[in-house]
């Protein structure tokens, strides 16, 4: 993407978030908006939303995620396509309407329905908010079929990403990382959009490959401005979507570099980590030249105490030291 | 109902030491990078003093997010809490759990919870127990807010104790906001106390600023509860003096003239009004307790302040039960 200054702008990924929903309900009237203190939001991604097209499209629910999560799934099968503002922390209340109802929906039906949702799910991990507000959970939504997986680690991913999320015609989880949603980036003035499952590249290197997603990119960005200083070439592939997956970009990667570190920020075991471990494992095994690294979050819940917490993720340091392991 | 001198010091004391808390000691946790998502309950203190008053240790409660002054009146030591807050191993949750999630199982105190009206149901888990075990001579109190009203499980919760006639109270601490969504708006009924006719319970509403009105129909909750006759819908309705959170400004989304209001029927000055013209409780009693309240903030502070971290090693400790090494041959997932 080659782009001049003056055709685009430095904004953050809320903005751009903001911005894409805003242009999609500008486009499409069905697209409407549901979450919990979403019309008076002055920072989130709905800011100004319910200013521009009032309250009918921008609704504040009760506190009934289990209904509202439901009701987003019966207005998408009969015409409507629903945005749905919440948290993965928030989300288990309503697993039995994101499961049993929106993944299912489709298949069971014969393909009867269309589902377009967007389920868009904060995950807040590193400010102390102790268990209950630290969930970290969409490796179990990649462990369902039936729903799309996105997570945009930068503004221009974000936007792109979400206005694809808007425009498919599955439930489309996509996952908000806090800890990045402050981070600013360049991004176009004009409309586009970026498929799904299309991975991208966010370094390019000869030694190792670090698949990182959302908040982790910068992590092993940062990992691999640490290696370069060594003398050892990271490569940083983002898949952006994890459903579905660019296996392709993943294997091909690896076929350069010959070594894998996967990270991501749920917990380690049967992680999203895991899942493009076990793929390279089997299609790429004879590119490897050494064994997969795989790095997640402690098998623990989310404990409060500052003394804890930084304790259970992985960090720039824990990616450099998984990369030089693979070349030992 | 009558109340002994001491029993209305005692509810006075609870209901300072609640204040004090909030006052002195959030502010506290910020400075201590500790701050993420705590939630004051000052202004809200007369309705788990005047509930927990009628509570013994043996007795359970189920609480929220703004669950401090739940804990300080079922008995949880504010000087523990204070550690927990501040991160510290000496707290009852050794750290781990912080604002949103203190326990003292010791207390019948099932948990601040971070999940909206998520204790409803454990406190029907402990009303059944008492049930079952305890002839309903234990009480179980869930304690949720008008946002928490409109949770499913709440509903699910009224009907399962009503069917089975568990000695359980829900109490609703109506405050009027679900973060800035006002209960007007969220609520299909003009009282939450009114869905209590769908769960064929008694529904009560109450001044909740009032700790003797709260105290009066806590009884007859209880002395219901006890007979074996079932649940009771207890609405109370009450104010949250600061923002949904330190980051929350609450302005945003209602007037200083409300806030006022409302402040004016602050709970503790409600009941200076009506106990000192009586006679029996002097001004300068109440003066007294103030400053051993604040007096307990201050050492509750320096006490969590000296206490030291969990260690490193507690990362992996309370994952599962701690059964000894000979017995885990196998099937461990505690991998890192
Ligand atoms: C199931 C769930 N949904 C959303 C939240 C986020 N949240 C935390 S507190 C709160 C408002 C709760 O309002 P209310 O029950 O009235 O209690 P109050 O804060 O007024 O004490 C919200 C939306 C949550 N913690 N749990
Ligand atoms: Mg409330």
């Amino acid at each position: 993407m080659t782009q001049t200054a003056e055709q685009t702008r430095n904004i953050t990924l809320t903005q751009a978030l903001n911005e894409a929903m805003r242009e999609e309900m500008r486009r499409d009237e069905r697209v409407f908006i549901m979450g919990e203190d979403i019309q008076s939001g002055v920072y989130g991604a709905s800011a100004g939303l319910a200013q521009e097209f009032g309250y009918e499209r921008v609704r504040d629910c009760p506190l009934s995620e289990n209904a509202f999560m439901g009701a987003a799934v019966g207005a998408a099968a009969v015409g409507m396509r629903p945005i749905v503002e919440s948290a993965f922390c928030f989300m288990w209340v309503a697993m039995d309407s994101l499961v049993s109802q929106a993944s299912k929906m489709r298949y069971m039906f014969g393909g009867q329905v269309d589902l377009p949702i967007v389920y868009r799910a904060s995950l807040y991990y590193g400010g102390s908010m102790a268990a209950h507000h630290s969930d970290r959970s969409y490796p179990l939504f990649m462990h369902i079929p039936g729903f799309k997986v996105v997570f945009a680690s930068n503004s221009y991913d974000g936007k792109g990403l979400m206005k694809t999320a808007i425009r498919d015609n599955d439930p489309v989880l996509f996952c908000e990382d806090r800890t990045i949603l402050g981070a600013r980036g360049e991004v176009p003035e004009d409309d586009y959009a970026i498929p799904l499952g299309v991975a991208d590249v966010k370094r390019e290197g000869t030694d190792v490959t670090i698949v990182a997603i959302g908040g982790m990119v910068p992590r092993a960005l940062e990992a691999a401005d640490t290696l370069a200083q060594e003398g050892i070439s990271a490569e940083v592939l983002d898949p952006r979507t994890l459903v579905p997956l660019d296996r392709q970009a993943i294997l091909d990667s690896v076929a350069k570099t010959g070594r894998l570190v996967t990270v991501d920020m749920a917990h380690k075991t049967c992680s999203a980590a895991s899942e493009i471990a076990a793929i390279v494992a089997m299609e790429g095994f004879w590119s490897l030249q050494a064994p997969v690294q795989r790095l997640g979050t402690a098998n623990v819940h989310i404990p409060f105490s500052t003394a804890l917490e930084p304790l259970c993720y992985p960090t720039a340091e824990t990616i450099a030291d998984a990369a030089r392991a693979t070349l030992e | 109902m009558e109340l002994t001198r001491e029993a209305m010091l005692e509810l006075y004391r609870t209901m300072a030491t609640i204040r004090h808390f909030e006052e002195r000691g959030i502010p506290e946790t910020g400075q201590r990078r500790m701050s993420a998502s705590v939630h004051s309950s000052a202004g809200q203190e007369a309705v788990p003093t005047g509930i927990c008053a009628h509570l013994t240790d043996d007795d359970y409660i189920g609480s929220t997010h703004r669950g401090h002054g739940h804990c300080i009146a079922k008995g949880v030591d504010p000087k523990a809490m204070m550690a927990e807050l501040f991160g510290r191993a000496t707290g009852p949750n050794k750290g781990k759990g912080g604002s949103m999630h203190i326990a003292d199982m010791s207390k019948g105190m099932l948990g601040t919870n971070g999940v909206v009206a998520a204790s409803v149901p454990l406190a029907v888990g402990a009303g059944l127990t008492s049930k079952l075990r305890h002839n309903n001579q234990r009480v179980a109190v869930a304690f949720f807010g008008d946002g928490g009203a409109n949770q499913g499980v709440l509903h699910e919760s009224m009907n399962l104790a009503s069917v089975w006639k568990l000695p359980v109270i829900f109490c609703c601490e109506n405050n009027q906001y679900a973060e800035s969504t006002p209960v007007e708006y969220a609520l299909s009924a003009s009282h939450v106390a009114d869905r209590a006719v769908a769960y064929n319970m008694p529904g009560i509403h109450v001044d909740g600023m009032d700790v003797f009105a709260v105290y009066d129909a806590a009884g007859q909750a209880v002395a219901r509860a006890k007979a074996g006759e079932g649940p009771t819908l207890l609405e109370c309705l009450t104010y949250r003096y600061y923002g949904h959170t330190v980051f929350d400004n609450p302005l945003s989304y209602r007037t200083r003239e409300e806030e006022e209001h409302w402040r004016n029927r602050d709970p503790l000055k409600l009941f200076r009004e009506t106990v000192v013209p009586q006679g029996e409780i002097s001004a300068e009693e109440l003066d007294q307790i103030d400053r051993e309240a604040e007096n307990l903030m201050e050492e509750a502070i320096r006490f969590a302040d000296s206490s030291p971290m969990p260690q490193p090693s507690e990362l992996y400790e309370d994952v599962y039960v701690d059964y000894p090494v000979e017995l885990l041959k196998r099937g461990s997932n505690m991998e890192i």
